[in-house]
């Protein structure tokens, strides 16, 4: 694989278009002493990067480019470790073409 | 709100939705959808194909207005390993018919249009509106819907739950389950804008003419998957979709498979000086026909991606969901215009219509292929199309060892790689799950 292969996430948000509900994220982790393996894996396969570790070794989110496909919710809602919601009416991604 | 009461209220404005409300509304029935967006459309993703039987079936004369992309005369299947592909095209010119079979779509544009149609037969659609939670009698039927606009729930005859693959509504209420991980992939797409002389050069393409590129191999890095490339106006979605339990266990990231797969050496000249304009991500349902939640209750039906309406195997999911839209709306008009009450017995009708129709057909015929798919990936999507890229090669180039010795060598790395005996099995589940 080429060079480019490793465009940052960052880059490829940034074309989208968001309304950000500020201060209102539709999205909350649980607090938790270490994080699960689905918790864990969603550090890594949140298609916005969503999903980060903090200094303290548990997984946060911010939410500002979530793009709402839900993948968090199938793997770690059940479990209660997060707590999911759509956006309010009109917020969140707003796709361009879909 | 008002103590307004509907017919029908709809949730939701993708393809299910929209030929829900479609139907009920031309037929005259009161119907309110209600979509989170800011427009129709707005949180929506597909690939994007429309198959056009079945829109016709729900707007016979779609074709005068409605935003399509180009005709389909070509589809590609191409098995990739790191450096190449192999392929099984299909282009036909009985394709280049008057009323084409398939297009691509965009669905942000066609799902504005699909809504037009809804308002201009007379339905009532409310945008940036999340719906939280169905409202329900003493005695637990659904009979109508809470918003994030109004204290009061808005009152309906019946609710068409078409929410989507990842619906909070009928979930929360227990009507269904949360989709499990294996059961549903994770598909992620740029929208690549190029001339529209480009694509048709890069593609062989002429007037409208469209391409469809479905690729499987090591692009997924052993996680069962499938990258996409279908040619639209002026520009090219690109994605690749993998199943969540695949990217969960191997922590792949999808964004980074997407790269790979747009740097791969067969595909990257096709997108050469491409602007890319969107990042679009969305689960699809694929456990198929053993997914299927209960369809129909208490004053509720529930449609399209939110019933795992989808068919893995064909890539087929928005002409399932238009006709499952448009049979729910037929049984709902029917059950009206007898007069009789939209109780979990009379909506079976729904159901039943349904199961009568390609939609559940089709899926009975796939059931047994999700499983497959789920339980044999790394030899599916990783070591045999290395193996088929392999023995292609070793096909073509010409260096001095024997023919004898070429076809021994292919073999042999099958044998090697998966063993005489997994040989076998792997083609006996294989057949077994498609028969």
């Amino acid at each position: 694989m080429s060079e480019s292969s490793f465009e940052p996430i960052e880059e490829k948000l940034y074309r989208n278009r968001y309304l950000v509900d500020a201060g209102r994220p539709h999205i909350r982790v649980r607090r938790h002493l270490s994080p699960s393996a689905s918790l864990r894996a969603l550090t890594k396969i949140c298609p916005a990067n969503c999903y980060s570790f903090d200094d303290a070794g548990q997984v946060k989110v911010v939410t500002d480019g979530c793009l709402e496909c839900g993948t968090c919710r199938v793997l770690c809602e059940a479990s209660g470790e997060i707590d999911w919601n759509y956006p309010r009416g009109g917020f969140g991604i707003l796709f361009k073409f879909g | 709100m008002s103590r307004e009461r509907f017919d029908a209220i709809v949730v939701g404005a993708g393809m299910s939705g929209n030929a829900a409300a479609y139907t009920m509304a031309s037929r005259g029935l009161k119907v309110l959808q209600l979509e989170r967006g800011e427009y129709p459309g707005s949180k929506n993703v597909q690939g994007a194909i429309l198959y056009a039987n079945m829109l016709e079936g729900i707007v016979p004369n779609f074709r005068d207005d409605a935003p399509l992309e180009r005709h389909l005369v070509e589809q590609r299947l191409w098995i990739m390993d790191d450096t190449s592909h192999s392929g099984m095209h299909y282009r036909s010119h009985d394709f280049n018919e008057q009323r084409a079979n398939r297009y691509t779509i965009v669905r942000v544009q066609f799902d504005k249009w699909f809504a037009g149609k809804v308002r201009e037969a007379g339905g009532t659609i409310l945008c940036e509106t999340t719906a939280t939670k169905l409202a329900r009698d003493g005695s637990g039927n659904v009979i109508g819907v809470h918003t994030d606009r109004a204290g009061r729930p808005i009152l309906a005859d019946v609710v068409v739950l078409a929410e989507g693959v990842n619906g909070v509504l009928g979930t929360r209420m227990g009507l269904r389950d949360v989709p499990k991980s294996q059961n549903v992939a994770l598909a992620v797409k740029e929208m690549h804008f190029l001339p529209e002389h480009v694509i048709a050069e890069r593609f062989g393409l002429t007037g409208d003419q469209g391409c469809v590129i479905e690729a499987l191999g090591t692009i997924s890095r052993g996680v069962a998957g499938l990258g996409f490339l279908y040619t639209n106006r002026d520009s090219v979605s690109l994605g690749i979709g993998c199943l969540v339990s695949g990217l969960a266990e191997s922590m792949e990231s999808p964004h980074t498979l997407l790269n790979g797969f747009k740097c791969h050496p067969s595909i990257k000249p096709l997108l050469a000086g491409s602007e890319v304009k969107e990042y679009a991500a969305h689960l699809i349902p694929e456990g198929g026909f053993r997914a299927i939640p209960e369809l129909h209750g208490e004053g509720w039906v529930v449609v399209g991606d939110a019933a795992q309406l989808n068919n893995a195997v064909h890539r087929e999911g928005s002409n399932l969901a238009m006709t499952s839209g448009q049979i729910a709306g037929e049984a709902i008009c029917t059950i009206k215009n007898q007069g009789r009450p939209m109780t979990k017995d009379n909506l079976s009708l729904y159901k039943s219509m349904l199961d009568k129709s390609f939609v559940m057909r089709d899926l009975i015929k796939h059931k047994d292929v999700p499983a497959l798919l789920h339980t044999n990936s790394q030899s599916l999507f990783s070591t045999y199309p290395k193996l088929i890229s392999q023995a292609a090669q070793g096909f073509v180039r010409v260096d001095g060892s024997t023919k004898i010795e070429k076809e021994k060598a292919a073999i042999d790395a099958f044998i090697k790689a998966r063993s005489r005996w997994g040989l076998v099995s792997d083609a006996v589940r294989i057949a077994r799950a498609w028969r």
